[in-house]
């Protein structure tokens, strides 16, 4: 059994900059915390790139399609060392370009997003251009399990497993919500598996906040040769703080400074926070 | 003649980061797939895709060329032209055919009447509008060779005129001097316009003809030209009024704080009668004949006291 102490240290330092973003104007704070064990695994144990080789062309690519998330991604790019720790506190000013969706301003955003179903496509290109120039990058595309509604993503695993695209991994955020709404109550996405296999991916299913899971899951990649991969990672919105885990109106949160301090506690095991700013933001 | 085709084969040959992609429509490029090889990417009925796709190519260095009804290319992957092309200031050269009257009797569906006005939208996209195949072949290295994403109306007609003006972009093509009125058009309908322009002359009228077949950038010395000494300006394009090129001379000459007397022939309100080529633009009034009893007509009515 490996130990992964590290990579929880990690993961609970990113946690508090994503909480700490979540004021000040906000910030998408339960779809990021969804993910973040899934990004701070990836840039730990999957992804071949440092802050020394974000331009080198043998690099991997990490592309949010779930743009929402950017705050797990700020946060640990700014624990490993690639992007600048006060650029955080510019969150939302005009002064710096940090803001709710990513751009690549910020060294290790490969490109930006907000608008849903287009990085896979984006991630089709990367992968294409590696494939022609017979290179060994590998692009991982972060897709959110509501943006799955887009026909993009269809058409694009179509494309993906037409041109046999095996160095093309989509990890799917599996928390379960829409922006607002559980998924299997708007536009149920079961059986997923299933779905993804029948357009050609090669696809699993894991535990998206077990770092031994994800270490297994991904130790061999692709899963199968000549055929993109698909990682179905079962995760929790809002993940690390019981108060508002799993709830529909805590996608997006504009917290005052007090529930912040509040939450931070409750991230490191203290009682629950007791919110009262409005949270249920459609947008 | 040479072929855009013979020619973008050159131009990817030459250049290896020249990647030719289609959403399953290879009017333009029929023979291309084996001599190109991986080069050659056919993402199937998936206009979204390809341009999506062609943006992370050009992310990863190449210089993607996008072919696709114009239609389906500007409508349908909108979003995806303005998103990721767009935003990301990506070098993705957009082919769209059949724009136009070109798409003759296809119907209002296929009936890319609106492209101009959404590709300009676009910061930093460039529009070019090709008059027939020859200038389609002259502009294309410039086209390849530009930092900047473009949107081509794919033309490859008969000769519409003899060039005089080697293709740059930015700069227009102008034939004669006149004063009388200046005939502001672009793409397969510069031959109808110098049809019109030979049936005005034989009945006294000094004419001028602008091919602006780089409608972005445009070439505004060559617009205000037009509209400081004819007495009359006539924008005559295949595509709504709306963000088309008359769209394109108002901006100007409001910027300009100068004012012309002008005669928008153009697409209003409305979808045009699908048909063959010559009865479309017979029924639209888009023929040399027809150009030219409006533009004769509008003269009259300026000339009266």
């Amino acid at each position: 059994m490996t130990d992964h102490s590290e990579l929880e240290a990690l993961a609970l330092r990113v946690r508090e900059h994503v909480i700490r973003l979540s004021t000040g104007g906000g910030c998408f704070i339960g779809a990021s915390l969804s993910c973040t064990d899934l990004i701070v695994h990836l840039y730990s144990r999957v992804l071949r790139i440092t802050p020394a080789t974000v331009r080198d062309p043998e690099r991997d690519y990490l592309l949010l399609s779930k743009g929402h998330d950017v705050p797990a991604l700020y946060g640990t790019l700014v624990e490993l060392g690639f992007m600048a720790r006060e650029r955080l506190s510019r969150h939302l000013t005009t002064e710096d370009s940090i803001y709710w969706h990513p751009n690549r301003s910020v060294a290790g955003i490969e490109f930006h997003s907000g608008s849903l179903g287009h990085l896979l496509s984006v991630g089709i290109g990367l992968a294409l251009d590696a494939k022609l120039r017979k290179a060994k990058n590998r692009v991982f595309v972060l897709l959110g399990d509501g943006e799955l509604d887009e026909g993009t993503i269809w058409e694009g695993l179509l494309v993906a497993s037409a041109k046999q695209l095996d160095n093309l991994v989509c990890i799917v955020d599996r928390n379960e919500f829409q922006a607002n709404i559980r998924t299997e109550e708007l536009i149920p996405l079961e059986p997923l598996l299933p779905k993804f296999e029948a357009f050609g991916a090669k696809a699993l299913r894991v535990d998206g906040h077990s770092f031994s899971a994800l270490d297994a899951a991904l130790a061999t990649l692709p899963l199968a040769p000549g055929r993109p991969t698909v990682v179905v990672a079962d995760t929790v919105r809002g993940r690390g703080l019981p108060s508002i885990e799993q709830r529909a109106d805590r996608w997006f949160a504009n917290f005052t400074a007090d529930e912040v301090t509040a939450l931070l506690a409750e991230l490191h095991g203290q009682a629950r926070a007791n919110l009262h700013s409005e949270t249920l933001v459609v947008r | 003649m040479k072929t855009y085709e013979r020619t973008l084969l050159e131009l990817a040959l030459a250049d290896e980061r020249i990647v030719v992609l289609t959403a399953e429509n290879r009017a333009a490029i029929r023979n291309r797939p084996g001599e190109l090889g991986a080069r050659f990417i056919d993402v199937g009925i998936a206009e979204q895709t390809m341009v999506g796709a062609a943006a992370g190519l050009a992310l990863a260095g190449r210089i993607p060329i996008c072919h696709s009804l114009a239609t389906f290319l500007t409508l349908r992957a909108f979003e995806f032209v303005r998103t990721d092309v767009g935003i990301g200031r990506l070098p993705v050269k957009l082919v769209g055919g059949v724009a136009g009257f070109l798409s003759d009797g296809n119907g209002p569906t296929h009936q890319a009447i609106e492209d101009i006005a959404l590709m300009r939208g676009i910061p930093n996209m460039q529009v070019f509008c090709p008059a027939d195949q020859a200038e389609l072949v002259a502009m294309l290295p410039a086209v390849v060779a530009s930092p900047e994403p473009a949107y081509v109306r794919y033309n490859a007609s008969q000769p519409a005129v003899e060039h005089a003006t080697a293709f740059e972009i930015g700069r227009a093509e102008v034939f004669g001097d006149g004063t009388d009125v200046a005939l502001l058009t672009f793409g397969f309908l510069l031959e109808h316009v110098s049809r019109a322009a030979e049936l005005l002359r034989a009945r006294g009228v000094g004419v001028r003809v602008v091919n602006l077949r780089s409608l972005k950038p445009i070439d505004e010395r060559v617009v205000l030209d037009a509209a400081r000494e004819a007495r009359l300006v006539v924008t005559v394009e295949d595509h709504f009024k709306t963000g088309g090129l008359y769209s394109i001379l108002a901006e100007i000459l409001l910027r300009e704080r100068t004012t012309a007397r002008t005669l928008p022939i153009a697409l209003e309100e409305r979808w045009f009668k699908p048909a063959t080529l010559a009865r479309v633009l017979e029924h639209a009034g888009f023929t040399g004949e027809k150009l030219a009893a409006r533009v004769f007509s509008a003269l009259e009515e300026l000339s009266r006291p």
